[in-house]
């Protein structure tokens, strides 16, 4: 992956650091612009992010260019869970078991102030997950309430450079995943 | 049938009732031993027949409960808006309305689960939003809750 393509995104290149020999590295670019270009959401979506991310679906912004094609309704087949609004306590073990039954490589995008941290929820609200990381581990958080489509898309972005960023050899290093 | 013949006919049912001004809708506030007998008739004369119960919701006025009754008629074409209220915020009580518009079992269980309100005679009256288990009601305004509310 070239530095250039970083450009945007000076963090990520912190974790840059990726070995072995050259055939290895070719064979990691293949794999991982594979995955990155064909990430398939879960079908999840709480509430008014979940309608926004349906929006960025339609024809305006359109995600499938991006290579999220089709949503899964199966966690089975699902690579990314994009978390589109609000979690409550009730939800939160549901929540968990559908991450549970991800495969990996499993990615999660916390879409919206309520899936990143409570959000407008965070003060007075007696059932609100202050944040869905309290329940799975998150790799993209995207601010907004809710984010823009356009918002949605460059988080879309972030995850396939970090998705980039992995090595079939050592996949355990890539980010700061828990 | 317009505001003035509505509420006419109401009195005539009731005759303690009391109108809340500057209202969208028609507004009564109702005694709450009459409730049951004037929704029963505001069902089932023809001139008024409000067969549509388009929400049932509680209130805490601070120091009364109340529950609020939204009611259309699809024939006439008219609204009218129902209240009751209680001082008792111990154990409030108010008789159900369940076997005149079946879409009160929800609503009614709805309102037990946020105020405590409970129904008499209701069928099957059991949280329907938060868990079996939950104590206490969040919609109150004197509602506590150490482990869950963030003050801020």
């Amino acid at each position: 992956m070239k530095e250039l393509d970083f450009r945007d995104n000076e963090t990520l290149e912190l974790f840059k650091k990726t070995g072995g020999n050259v055939l290895m590295t070719s064979i990691d670019a293949i794999i991982d612009w594979g995955r990155s270009n064909s990430v398939w959401p879960l079908t999840f979506a709480t509430s008014c992010c979940g309608i926004e991310m349906m929006a960025c679906g339609a024809a305006r912004h359109d995600f499938a260019r991006f290579g999220i094609e089709v949503y899964r309704a199966s966690p089975r087949q699902a690579d990314v869970i994009v978390v589109a609004g609000t979690i409550v306590n009730k939800m939160a073990p549901v929540l968990k078991r559908l991450y549970d039954q991800m495969s990996e490589p499993r990615y999660v995008i916390a879409m919206g102030a309520c899936a990143v941290s409570g959000g407008p929820f965070y003060y007075n609200s007696y059932h609100v997950v202050r944040g869905v990381d309290q329940v799975i581990p998150v790799d993209v958080y995207i601010p907004g309430c809710p984010p823009r489509p356009e918002a949605l898309l460059y988080g879309i972005m972030q995850l396939q450079r970090k998705i980039k960023l992995e090595t079939i050899t050592r996949p355990e290093q890539v980010g700061v995943r828990g | 049938m317009d505001n003035t013949n509505l509420k006419a006919r109401i009195l005539e049912i009731v005759p303690d009732a009391q109108q809340e001004e500057n209202k969208q809708y028609l507004t009564l506030l109702v005694p709450a031993a009459k409730l049951h007998e004037l929704a029963v008739k505001l069902k089932t004369t023809s001139d008024l027949s409000f067969d549509f119960l388009f929400c049932l919701s509680g209130v805490d006025y601070g120091k009364q409960l109340a529950v609020v009754y939204h009611l259309n008629s699809t024939q006439h074409k008219h609204y009218i808006v129902l209240k009751v209220k209680t001082d008792d915020r111990v154990n409030p009580n108010f008789d159900t309305v369940c076997d005149i518009w079946r879409t009160a079992e929800f609503h009614e269980r709805e309102t037990y689960d946020m105020f405590g309100i409970r129904f008499n005679n209701h069928p099957d009256l059991r949280r329907i939003f938060l868990e079996e288990d939950w104590k206490g009601y969040p919609l109150r305004k004197d509602y506590v809750d150490e482990v869950n509310i963030v003050e801020f």
